[in-house]
């Protein structure tokens, strides 16, 4: 008989949807329940439409208990889908959005950065990294380099003097250069040395000029080595520091302490930037400094560290490079 | 140096681009930084005027057809030179000019097509200062009459110049000649040098005037040539031109033949009124000291006898090779001309020049030592063009007194395995050999390679590297190989003081603070604000500072490490840590001062930056130790902190930092910035705390220990903690305690973990908690054995600091 066939299937639509309500856990899974129990085509609906081949009061009863046991399912339903959304948040979460706990970094000033990384490239070379005074005698600054008093190339060097009573050969160096003649004049060849440290210019202050600067300067002298070993070891050098692929370029270029002479300069974005200064020993440094130059040749070369970085890091002021400001400095 | 090219044309054929040949001068040292050009303007052409008629409404204009190559325009002028047959710059609508009646250097404006007075004019007729080319706008250009109709004007009177910047060894390149020859050589064409021959129809030159050099040491070489009958007016359009593109203004014929020779062959010269030196005799000659000469710009100048001196037999008449004097100068009523072609003491004529404050183009040459050469060929070339500019007549033969002869190297021995001991790289005999024929240079080929005569032009050239050095700019860098450095590796040496402040550095990185690099140079006023010490040596002044603000070099890292911390207090709110790592400058007198090695840092403002779970403190003392502990655990150096005065810090807040080891030797200090010397930093935070390191005396520290590094084997013996809370003095140092209660050996730890006054701790004392570390090398210990130990040291403590336990 129909009548007893559907109030039957009332309660084994019960039996049935529990136990499925049970054993669904995710989201995916109670809504598939959903749609299989209560949704417009789902089962309990199915009786209910069945309702209307049976008798009034058949209809009445069955009619009753399928509405009662779709407000059960749905309330089951509910609180199984609460169940299944709390279950995303285990006990004991935390919010992992908020920040950590960053150990506070410090760090170094580009221009020590970059000295570091300039005199790295030219260590794993064989160029051992040394260091000179900056309050220099005149003889090391000028006149052992090539440069005596009152020559015109003297020009080049603004240079700040030091005030003394007693003598008036003391200044501030104006490049790292005395420390070739420094140098030679303690050690035999083969010297191979790299020289940063801070130089002073008489010079007035924009953003491209500032008075004090650091530079790194390079020597390397024994028998046999030639300006072909200088372009090689620059080459190498412009290849650390600005990558395999930059185009470099050497051009004649004149510096008293130097013969040949050389600019050397790199690609950026289409216009050549001079890097450095070098050339070849000029032979009366050599013979300053006590070396014989029909014997011993060598290279020198010297750049500034603060333009490399400004060019690397796009920086278009050098007075940042001293003004200590935190904004400035933290961004390295 | 301007070089316009059309000038620089005269002597060279140009049969490259502008642009190439910029970048072959720039790699062969004459470094091209621009190429200016003028005249060359857009819808501008030359033009053939055709017809001019009257303006129907206005008198001073007129109605002017102009043929243009593509079809007629009729164009309204008011130039009052304007007439049939000439040939025009014309302009069409839309071409850019030079605003003619701007003030404004430089400014342009768009040509609209307008009507003027009722007549429509279908473009312009351009006058010099509407193409830019020049002042004049009193009529329009007249071009020549070979110029074609159609034809770009820029290819009429478009001038390029070239703007090089020359080194100091080349005043050859100071004459246009001179970059020519540079041009010659690089492209291979043929140089035309300027001619300097004449006929000379006056009597002997010697019969005229004499001249003797009393001074030879300031002047090898003397020459000069008399011109008489001569009629002095301005110069020539052209030559006048000509000085014009290089900045010169043209005063008269003579001096502006004088000038022309020394932009086009670089060399100096002067022209005296011959009628008014006295006796027609010059005399070289040093000036005596307080002599005076009124030069050419109406100033008197009072010399010494350094200064080399052009005189007659009464008076000076000319400061050598500087300025010519006013007693002499030419002028419209001269007819006779002493022209002079010297050499002059390079050194000498600087230090003239700068004494005097008298820079003159002049000067610029002879400062760089020109050679002796020079002055005859640079004599007869402005003789020639004063025969042929201003007329005259020349005497026969030239002055020539050259005492400097045989002083000057005339050649150079020039080995062939030169090149490759050099450059690294062989070139084949051809090759330098056309080169230096290329460069003009002479040579004889011997056995060993050639032997160079040194053109005259060539002060810079005087041993074989810098023939290695023509020959590589001119065959070009780019054709030399790059090879990688061989041979022999230089033996190490250990460099302690620079390898102990990168460590030092590195460390105070790791803490977390901030790397800053100040002015090496400072005020006494500045530095007196963090109270030196009264041993300090004084500060070392600087001659010519760049400014006040940099007088003396720094004594001490605190002034700038508390400015920087001061300056940035009012623009950054997170934690401020920041040290620097440098020299400072203390001057004992003797010779070289001592560069000091110095480390300053500072903490200032919050201890974190602004977190969820972190405190707000402020920084403080212990920061600013803590970064100091870092730094010395990284060394392994023991230190002791002892309560000290400094006059920077505050009292009672201020630790002395010393080792025991090392005798006790004070190798820094630390503490709370005073605030009366904050207080003149102008800073926007509360308190900072600072310390300095002495890197000196921690490389002498770490130099005699020499054990650092060294890894002792741990106990790998159980070890037991007992902790301790201590009720004693609030006088009583931590240090104390722990020095007590490290005396065991068994303790191989102590360490103060908690400090507390307060509640239920009486008036007068504080609660301290210490955790020991017990642990024995050979033995597992036993309770009963620490707890005998721990007994001991509470005797101890009890005894020598009244410390008792908390209850």
């Amino acid at each position: 008989m129909p009548t007893t066939q559907s109030s039957e299937s009332v309660e084994e639509l019960k039996i049935d949807a529990t136990s499925a309500l049970r054993s669904a856990d995710s989201r995916d899974q109670l809504e598939a329940w959903r749609v299989e129990y209560l949704g417009r085509k789902g089962r309990l609906t199915s009786v209910l439409r069945g309702l209307g081949s049976l008798d009034i009061e058949q209809r009445k009863v069955v009619g009753a208990s399928a509405n009662r046991l779709r407000a059960e399912l749905e309330s089951l339903f509910d609180e199984r889908l609460q169940q299944a959304k709390s279950a995303r948040v285990p006990a004991g979460s935390i919010d992992v959005t908020l920040p950590g706990r960053k150990p506070a970094l410090g760090g170094l000033h580009p221009s020590t950065q970059m000295i570091r990384e300039i005199t790295q490239a030219f260590n794993e070379m064989g160029f051992q990294t040394i260091e000179g005074p900056e309050i220099e005698l005149e003889r090391y600054n000028f006149d052992m380099l090539n440069i005596p008093a009152d020559h015109p190339a003297r020009d080049q060097f603004d240079t700040i003097w030091v005030d003394q009573d007693s003598r008036d050969d003391i200044l501030l160096r104006t490049h790292t250069s005395p420390m070739q003649a420094r140098v030679m004049e303690k050690t035999d060849p083969p010297v191979r040395v790299v020289v940063p440290g801070k130089c002073y210019r008489y010079e007035a202050t924009d953003a491209t000029h500032e008075w004090q600067f650091n530079q790194v300067e390079g020597l390397a002298v024994d028998e046999g080595i030639t300006f072909a070993d200088l372009k090689g070891t620059l080459y190498e050098f412009a290849r650390r520091i600005f990558g395999p692929s930059r185009k470099v370029r050497f051009r004649c270029d004149y510096f008293p302490f130097v013969e040949p002479g050389v600019d050397m300069s790199i690609d950026w974005n289409g216009r050549w930037i001079e890097i450095m200064g070098a050339g070849m020993v000029h032979p009366k440094v050599l013979e300053n400094a006590g070396y014989d130059s029909d014997k011993y040749t060598g290279f020198a070369f010297g750049m500034g560290p603060e333009r490399i970085s400004m060019l690397r890091n796009d920086i278009t002021d050098i007075r940042h490079f001293f003004a200590n400001d935190l904004r400035f400095l933290t961004q390295f | 140096m301007k070089v316009p090219v059309s000038w620089l044309s005269e002597y060279v054929d140009i049969d490259i681009s502008l642009d190439d040949l910029a970048d072959r001068l720039t790699m062969a040292g004459n470094e091209v930084v621009a190429i200016e050009r003028t005249g060359w303007i857009d819808d501008v052409v030359v033009g053939y005027v055709r017809a001019v008629r009257p303006h129907p409404d206005a008198d001073r204009l007129t109605l002017v057809t102009v043929d243009h190559g593509d079809g007629e325009a009729e164009v309204v002028c008011g130039a009052p030179n304007v007439a049939q047959g000439q040939k025009v710059a014309y302009a069409s609508i839309g071409a850019v000019l030079f605003d003619a009646y701007s003030d404004e250097p430089g400014k342009t404006r768009k040509l609209k097509r307008s009507k003027i007075r009722g007549v429509v004019s279908e473009g312009m007729v351009c006058s010099v200062r509407e193409l830019g080319i020049g002042d004049e706008h009193d009529g329009i250009l007249v071009l020549d009459e070979g110029a074609r109709v159609g034809t770009p004007i820029g290819e009429v009177i478009g001038e390029s110049v070239l703007d090089i910047e020359l080194t100091p060894n080349r005043p050859d390149c100071l004459g246009i000649v001179g970059v020519a020859r540079d041009v010659a050589a690089i492209t291979g064409n043929q140089l035309r040098e300027p001619d300097v021959s004449y006929e000379s129809t006056g009597p002997d030159v010697h019969e005229l005037a004499s001249v003797e050099i009393a001074d030879p040491d300031l002047c090898p070489r003397y020459t000069a040539s008399v011109i008489e009958g001569l009629k002095i007016g301005p110069s020539p359009k052209w030559l006048q031109e000509r000085l014009a593109s290089v900045g010169e203004r043209p005063i008269n014929s003579i001096v502006d033949i004088t000038n022309f020779v020394m932009f086009e062959l670089g060399q100096p010269l002067h022209a005296f009124d011959y009628d008014r030196v006295v006796d027609h005799k010059v005399v070289v000659r040093r000036a005596a000291d307080g002599e005076k000469l009124v030069t050419l710009d109406e100033k008197e100048r009072k010399l010494d006898r350094d200064m080399l001196l052009i005189a007659d037999p009464e008076r000076g008449i000319g400061l050598a090779g500087v300025m010519g004097g006013a007693n002499t100068e030419i002028s419209d009523t001269t007819t006779t001309v002493f022209l002079e072609s010297a050499t002059f003491h390079g050194v000498n004529n600087r230090r003239t020049a700068r004494a005097l404050e008298l820079s003159s183009q002049a000067t610029l040459r002879f400062e760089k030592g020109l050679r002796s050469g020079l002055s005859e060929v640079g004599l007869r070339r402005a003789t020639k063009l004063i025969l042929e500019i201003v007329g005259g007549k020349a005497a026969s033969g030239i002055i020539d007194v050259h005492p400097g002869d045989g002083k000057e190297r005339q050649s150079v021995e020039f080995r062939r395995d030169h090149i490759k001991k050099i450059l690294g790289v062989e070139f084949d005999s051809t090759l330098v050999e056309t080169t230096l024929k290329n460069l003009g240079f002479n040579f004889r080929r011997r056995d060993y390679g050639w032997q160079v005569r040194i053109p005259y032009w060539r002060p810079d050239i005087s041993i074989p590297e810098d023939l290695v050095e023509e020959l590589a700019r001119i065959i070009g860098y780019d054709n030399i190989p790059a090879t990688t450095l061989s041979g022999r590796t230089p033996k190490w040496q250990s460099q302690p003081a620079l390898e102990l402040r990168r460590r030092v550095t590195d460390a105070l990185v790791e803490a977390g603070m901030r790397e800053t690099i100040s002015y090496s140079a400072t005020t006494t006023t500045g530095e007196a604000r963090i109270n030196l010490p009264v041993d300090t040596p004084r500060a070392i002044k600087l001659r010519n500072p760049v400014s006040a603000d940099f007088a003396v070099m720094r004594r001490t890292l605190r002034e700038t490490i508390l400015e920087t911390v001061a300056r940035n207090s009012r623009t950054w709110r997170g934690p401020i840590a920041v040290f620097e790592a440098g020299s400072v400058f203390l001057d004992y007198g003797e010779g070289l001062p001592e560069e000091r090695q110095m480390v300053a840092g500072a903490f200032a403002g919050p201890r974190n930056d602004l977190h969820w779970d972190a405190s707000n403190d402020s920084s403080d003392f212990y920061d600013a130790k803590g970064a100091l502990e870092a730094v010395l655990g990284d060394l392994g150096i023991q230190a002791v902190f002892e309560p000290d005065e400094d006059a920077s810090f505050t009292p009672g807040r201020t630790a002395v930092v010393k080792v025991p080891a090392a005798d006790h030797l004070a190798i820094g200090v630390v503490g709370d910035v005073a605030r009366d010397v904050f207080a003149q930093f102008d800073a926007e935070v509360e308190s900072v705390a600072m310390f300095e390191l002495d890197l000196a005396a921690v490389l002498k520290v770490v130099q005699d220990s020499g054990k650092s590094g060294k890894f002792e084997e741990f106990v790998r013996l159980p070890a037991s903690q007992r902790d301790l809370s201590l009720i004693v003095d609030t006088g009583t140092t931590a240090g104390q305690i722990v020095e007590i209660a490290s005396r065991n050996r068994i303790v191989t730890s102590a360490t103060v973990f908690d400090v507390f006054q307060g509640e239920g701790v009486p008036e007068g004392k504080k609660a301290v908690a210490v955790r020991l570390v017990y642990q024995s090398p050979n033995k597992t210990l036993t309770a009963d054995q620490v707890a005998k130990i721990e007994q001991q040291t509470l005797k101890q403590l009890l005894n020598e600091l009244g410390a008792e336990l908390r209850v």
